[in-house]
């Protein structure tokens, strides 16, 4: 089996306030292999982007990494010194947020942006970079590029400049990419082609993908695997063909169930009752269990560790562990 | 770009000429110039001749088309205390006040921008919390109070600096400076800092919360996670964006510098037009308050025109160019 290329273990995340410490990812392993694309889905809050944002050492003040481990490649890179991380970012691991209109410093040209970041983990002149760059443009699809890298940001559309981030976010070749929900703000119908892009582009460059985002259906078409996060605990993780077909976190049953199919009958989409409790009021035991349609006594109790039940297969459950236990 | 500047220019105008209307009614106010010019023993005969020669009885808006006429040509008339022409009047007195409020506009521009950045940098940091502190004296004690002070502390008990008047001067031209002598330079140290206090403690506040905005910003995350170094993001990325309000503040403050010299040079006896002024009020010497008027008018009007274009140039999302924004 090979090495994986990022592996993160036990992750604990915490943001101490005045109240108290609340702790925002608990206990959250994964693995990514090289060249994989692994989709990370859950409700806003359960602790998707953060899980990116503590990878690539950019955790806002005053959250923290508060135990755990993140090795890249077997290097951990939790405890490096803030300027050995800054060398990783961008030049190993590469980022694509949200939002493209404000990811762009719109005082800049993007070649000014592109080759400046470019320099910094390359060691190629000015005319090189440039050189560099406009075939990155001409890449992930700038039309005329040669000639549109001396614009600036505003001259460029929402789903151009998402095409301008995801060239700087891989202008220096990184193994692995995080996208941050790349989609989420640009038009249903420049999404696809964004999503297309960065599968086929990290294909092309071996690079491995983590991709963020609420929408299931982008994982169907793109992940590998996925993972399911809630309440910042990994609820299940597998194949995605698996975890959609067969579900077995009732979290995850739930999400499946709420997804509107063209050859449903019925009026209602199913959804799961109430809402994911606030990081300062995580239940005793299962964090799912206010909400869980199978609940029992023992998810009042004691919080349930991932299961291995197939290969590469998890799930955080107490009737997974039982089915286990007896299977 | 030219119809902007036009559209700008034509808008100046207007507004020097509501201005005009004011100064023009000044004298109007102030009861008879006749009056005041004949005495008491003229007859009636000849205050009716001088009232016609001087157009007193032509209806008020061929009076004021008169008086825009002689404005534009930099005529504004006869000093009545010093029997000079006013606009030689205020050449002379000029540059002292345009040489201080340069200096300490420059003073507080460059102290105010690098403190304003320092602080919001190091927002914890020892140094930060004393420097903010000190600012609000700067913010809080009169500019009067604040001249008084330094000439107790630098003049009279340390007496390392002069307390009043400009030295010895030179004269380069038209322009008389003070700023080639030894005394001269030394002379003008107090009242800059006098006058500047304010302004820097104002720009530094306004730069380190605008500083603290752009830094929260998702280009700067985005730079961060490309892997720039900080001092690229701070002073490449950030500190850019944060100067385009700032420009603004800046050039207005830089108004606000040369018309209320007026205090400080009444405090350490500069003889500039802000001291010209005050002297005028107490003699009731309307051409010198009209064309005092006028000036300051105008400067506000230039800077603000240069303030404008000053954004075009830093910001490129202004420059109109349609030929590139179709996308």
């Amino acid at each position: 089996m090979t090495e994986p290329l990022l592996s993160v273990r036990d992750l604990r995340v915490e943001f101490p306030t005045r109240r108290g410490t609340l702790t925002a990812l608990d206990g959250v392993s994964f693995d990514i292999m090289p060249g994989e694309v692994l989709g990370m889905v859950g409700e806003s809050g359960a602790g998707k982007s953060l899980t990116g944002a503590a990878i690539i050492g950019l955790l806002e003040p005053p959250g923290r990494i508060a135990g755990g481990e993140i090795r890249l490649r077997g290097e951990r890179i939790d405890i490096l010194s803030p300027d050995a991380m800054r060398r990783i970012r961008g030049k190993r691991i590469g980022m694509v947020f949200q939002d493209p209109l404000t990811s762009l410093n719109p005082l800049y040209t993007i070649a000014r942006q592109l080759t400046e970041t470019i320099r910094t983990h390359l060691p190629l002149s000015e005319a090189d970079a440039r050189q560099r760059a406009i075939a990155l443009l001409d890449r992930v699809g700038i039309p005329a590029a040669a000639r549109r890298i001396d614009d600036y940001p505003h001259h460029f559309s929402g789903g151009m400049r998402q095409r301008v981030v995801i060239a700087l976010a891989l202008c220096a070749e990184p193994e692995l990419v995080i996208a941050d929900e790349p989609t989420t703000a640009l038009d249903v119908s420049v999404q696809a082609q964004i999503i297309d892009l960065i599968k086929e582009i990290c294909a092309e460059r071996g690079a491995a993908v983590m991709l963020i985002t609420h929408d299931m259906g982008v994982i169907a078409e793109t992940a590998d695997r996925v993972a399911v996060l809630y309440a910042g605990r990994l609820a299940e993780i597998g194949k995605v063909k698996d975890v959609i077909l067969d579900a077995r976190h009732p979290y995850t049953k739930g999400l499946m169930g709420s997804i509107p199919t063209l050859t449903q009958e019925s009026d209602r989409l199913v959804q799961i009752p109430g809402a994911m409790p606030r990081l300062s009021a995580i239940p005793q035991g299962c964090a799912f269990n206010p909400r869980c349609p199978e609940v029992f006594a023992r998810c009042f109790v004691e919080r349930p560790e991932p299961v291995k039940i197939e290969s590469g297969r998890q799930v955080s459950c107490w009737i997974e562990e039982w089915k286990v236990g007896h299977g | 770009m030219i119809a902007y500047i036009l559209r700008r220019i034509v808008q100046s105008v207007l507004v020097m000429l509501v201005v005009a209307l004011v100064s023009f009614s000044l004298f109007r106010f102030v009861g008879d110039p006749v009056a005041t010019m004949m005495g008491q023993e003229a007859s009636q005969a000849d205050r009716e001749a001088l009232r016609d020669r001087l157009g007193l009885n032509d209806p008020v808006i061929v009076q004021f088309a008169g008086f825009i006429a002689r404005a534009a040509q930099g005529d504004f008339g006869i000093s009545y205390r010093l029997q000079q022409p006013v606009m030689e009047l205020i050449l002379s007195r000029l540059p002292a006040t345009l040489e201080l409020a340069l200096i300490s506009g420059t003073l507080a521009f460059v102290l105010g921008v690098g403190f304003g950045v320092y602080t919001a940098l190091n927002r914890r940091g020892l140094l930060s919390g004393a420097i903010m502190t000190v600012s609000l004296i700067g913010v809080s004690l009169p500019t009067f109070l604040i001249g008084i002070l330094l000439i107790w502390i630098f003049a009279v008990e340390l007496q390392w600096l002069p307390s009043f008047g400009r030295g010895e001067t030179v004269d380069l031209g038209p322009w008389r400076t003070g700023l080639l002598t030894e005394s001269g330079r030394a002379s003008i140290v107090l009242p800059a800092i006098t006058l500047g206090l304010y302004q820097m403690t104002l720009i530094m506040r306004l730069v380190r919360a605008e500083m603290l905005e752009v830094l929260r910003s998702d280009y700067i995350k985005f730079a961060r996670a490309r892997g720039l170094s900080d001092r690229a993001v701070h002073f490449g990325h950030a500190l850019k964006n944060t100067l385009v309000p700032v420009i603004t503040i800046t050039g207005l403050q830089l108004g606000s510098i040369i018309a209320f010299a007026i205090i400080t040079e009444t405090v350490f006896q500069w003889p500039g037009v802000g001291a010209l002024f005050i002297n005028s009020v107490q003699f009731v010497d309307i051409p010198v308050m009209a064309a005092y008027l006028m000036l300051i008018a105008l400067i506000f009007v230039v800077i603000n025109l240069v303030v404008d274009l000053l954004y075009y140039a830093v910001d490129p999302r202004l420059r109109v160019d349609r030929t590139a924004a179709q996308h």
